[in-house]
């Protein structure tokens, strides 16, 4: 081991010129596969299925993930870099649903066989199903410990009744990878099933109508005696929710990049905007007040930026940041919190408008610090690490 | 078939370019690069090829350390290897054009793509240059090539139309801009290019020297566009078109 850095360089950067390419390679797919239609498909609430199978094609799906199921192995700077150009659709709720896979599949490779992957990770990563993680239920989504969907032995099946909420790509998914209570209460007795939506007994509501995210299918999903074979648990039985905790870290560093990503976006879109647009004869820029704004607008999102990348790289090195996670997801929050505010005031009523995009930028944004563990949860868990 | 193509790593064509403060060069701090996109659309064209002939495709890239990100691209592509010859600076068209004589007398190739110009210096001389030390023939601006045992037939965009030329084989051809959509590369062939042969060689190693025969003296920013103006009758027209713009 050298006890100096080659280079004092090689610790101020994250991405390499092989990032860069493959940011480059996403970027073309954003800007040519969606900016023309995001437009479109937010109104709509929806975004054609087939994205699913052009994303997998140029391997955005599978960065990250071992070859044999069909990924591209690569660090975590990979998936930032593909994540934040995602992000350059200007929809989080594009990057959401297309991502879902994202947090339904990790259990699935860190508790499953690998007979389960091939069925639940591959065809996945191939753009052929799409895959949604079920936690959360209408009774509580904080208090995970406490879920209700009941799971009863019967022979070689699960008997599964009960409800989950909110669940992202829940319109469309084929298969949940979803919490169910197979023991006694409290956190030992959750375990994970990947439950296929043909099951009969699996329903499904209508798409949720959402303030941001429209471009996602949100849903609810009922169990009816939904009979799940025995195959489709994940690890051991009342053993799930550790597989549930190891999820969030990840979540959560992929919620502080989205945040990190809205305020930039909201950020660079009021700068422009603060230099075309004039008021008492001069441009917005011009007025002090609004370059100091910007100023705060960029030192938020850079810090927060640069804190995010500091607590992927020690992830990437499989140093473990349930502490600094849940710091980066607040801190980018409240960042985003803050921009996406100050970028629709620099816009005026524009940016109290349709089709432009600070107006989504704020809209998306409020569910950045609820969902993936609110933030009063964030600090619940700091607050118990500190 | 085996077909050598080039990757020139230019400033990228979407970004504003500012000419240095002492008008030897733009500024290039801040600026980010990409493949030459006519290089881009010659590599394009190479792969079909060798995906419907079968072969191999060879990126050729000249320039600094940098510059293996450009042939890096090519690869991910899907281009099979590359040459990498290091330079300080950018050669003039003349010295890439007596660079690549060199590489294509080691490879051998049966054709060398390449992008009609670069879009950062617009000089548009290294294909022809090429085939003329080569003694080969050329087919420059084509935009559509297809391929028929030793020989090419090469349509040519040329003033007020298109001109087919048969071409005999070993030959050089440039692409332009409508010859096809380049693909853009997948992210698991971008991993897979990273261990890709790239061969390191500099201009000495070749016998190519490359004291450059044409020279900057300098750059400028081209003139800011004034404000339009609405005039009330064409009384006025015609008086500002005579005093202000010179024009009649
Ligand atoms: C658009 C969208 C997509 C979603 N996608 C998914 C998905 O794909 N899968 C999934 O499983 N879930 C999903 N969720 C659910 C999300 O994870 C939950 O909404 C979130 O965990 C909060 O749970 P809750 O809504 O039940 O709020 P509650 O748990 O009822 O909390 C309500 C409020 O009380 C606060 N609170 C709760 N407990 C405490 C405490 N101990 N101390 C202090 N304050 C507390 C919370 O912070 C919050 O402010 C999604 C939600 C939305 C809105």
């Amino acid at each position: 081991m050298s006890f100096e850095f080659k280079t004092t360089c090689e610790y101020q950067k994250y991405f390499t010129p092989s990032h860069d390419l493959v940011r480059k390679s996403a970027r073309q797919f954003v800007k040519k596969e969606i900016l023309p239609y995001i437009e479109e498909w937010e109104e709509a609430c929806e975004f054609p299925k087939e994205m699913y199978k052009k994303a997998a094609d140029i391997g955005l799906l599978g960065i990250g993930y071992p070859e044999e199921y069909g990924g591209t192995p690569a660090d975590i700077f990979y998936r930032l870099a593909v994540s934040e150009e995602l992000m350059r659709s200007g929809s989080g709720g594009f990057c959401a649903g297309l991502g879902s896979h994202n947090i339904a599949i990790p259990p699935i490779l860190s508790m499953g066989t690998d007979e389960q992957k091939k069925r639940f990770v591959a065809p996945v990563l191939d753009g052929e199903k799409i895959a949604a993680l079920g936690i959360t239920e209408p009774g509580g989504g904080s208090d995970v410990a406490n879920i209700q969907t009941m799971a009863v032995r019967d022979g070689d099946h699960y008997v599964v009744n009960g409800c989950k909420t909110f669940i992202t790509s829940g319109c469309r998914a084929d298969q949940l990878t979803c919490a169910v209570r197979t023991g006694a209460e409290g956190a030992h007795g959750i375990s994970m099933l990947v439950i296929e939506a043909d099951t009969p007994g699996y329903s499904v509501s209508e798409k949720l109508k959402k303030t941001g995210w429209w471009a996602s299918d949100t849903a609810e999903i009922y169990f009816d005696d939904c009979r799940v074979p025995v195959e489709n648990l994940l690890g051991e039985e009342n053993q799930g929710f550790y597989g549930i905790m190891a999820n969030f870290q990840y979540e959560r560093l992929m919620l502080a990049v989205m945040a990190n990503m809205t305020a930039r976006l909201a950020m660079e879109e009021a700068m422009r905007y603060s230099k075309e647009r004039k008021a008492f004869g001069k441009p917005l820029a011009g007025f002090q007040v609004t370059r100091h704004k910007l100023v705060d607008m960029a030192t938020l999102v850079e810090v927060s930026t640069e804190f995010t990348y500091r607590v992927a790289a020690k992830i990437g090195a499989g140093e473990d940041q349930i502490k600094e996670v849940s710091m980066a997801k607040n801190f980018a929050c409240m960042a985003s919190d803050r921009v996406t505010y100050d970028a629709v005031q620099i816009f005026g009523g524009y940016g109290y408008m349709r089709g432009y995009l600070v107006e989504r930028l704020a809209r998306d944004n409020r569910i950045l610090s609820i969902g993936g563990g609110a933030t009063e949860i964030m600090k619940e868990i700091i607050s118990k690490l500190m | 078939m085996k077909i050598l193509v080039t990757a020139k790593r230019v400033t990228d064509p979407d970004m504003k370019i500012k000419v240095r403060s002492d008008g030897a060069g733009i500024e290039t701090s801040s600026m980010s690069f990409k493949v030459n996109p006519f290089d881009e659309i010659a590599i394009e064209e190479a792969l079909r090829i060798k995906e419907d002939k079968g072969g191999e495709v060879i990126v050729v890239g000249i320039g600094s350390d940098k510059a293996q990100t450009e042939i890096r691209y090519g690869l991910s592509m899907g281009a099979d290897r590359g040459i990498h010859i290091t330079a300080g600076s950018d050669p003039d068209s003349d010295a890439v054009a007596r660079i690549l004589v060199k590489i294509v007398e080691a490879e051998s190739p049966d054709m060398v793509l390449l992008g009609k110009q670069a879009i950062d210096v617009d000089d548009n001389q290294v294909a022809q240059l090429l085939a003329e030390y080569l003694g080969w023939g050329q087919a420059c601006f084509a935009s559509k090539v297809s391929i028929n045992d030793n020989t090419a037939r090469v349509e040519r965009e040329v003033d007020g139309g298109i001109e087919v030329v048969d071409m005999d084989l070993p030959g050089v051809i440039s692409a332009d801009l409508r010859l096809n959509e380049p693909r853009y590369p997948a992210l698991p062939a971008i991993m897979k290019a990273r261990k890709k042969e790239i061969k390191k060689m500099t201009p000495a190693d070749l016998g190519v020297d490359t004291t450059s025969k044409v020279v900057i003296t300098q750059l400028a920013e081209p003139p800011q566009r004034k404000g339009g103006r609405i005039v009330e009758d064409v009384a006025e027209l015609v008086k500002a078109l005579k005093e202000e713009a010179l024009v009649i």
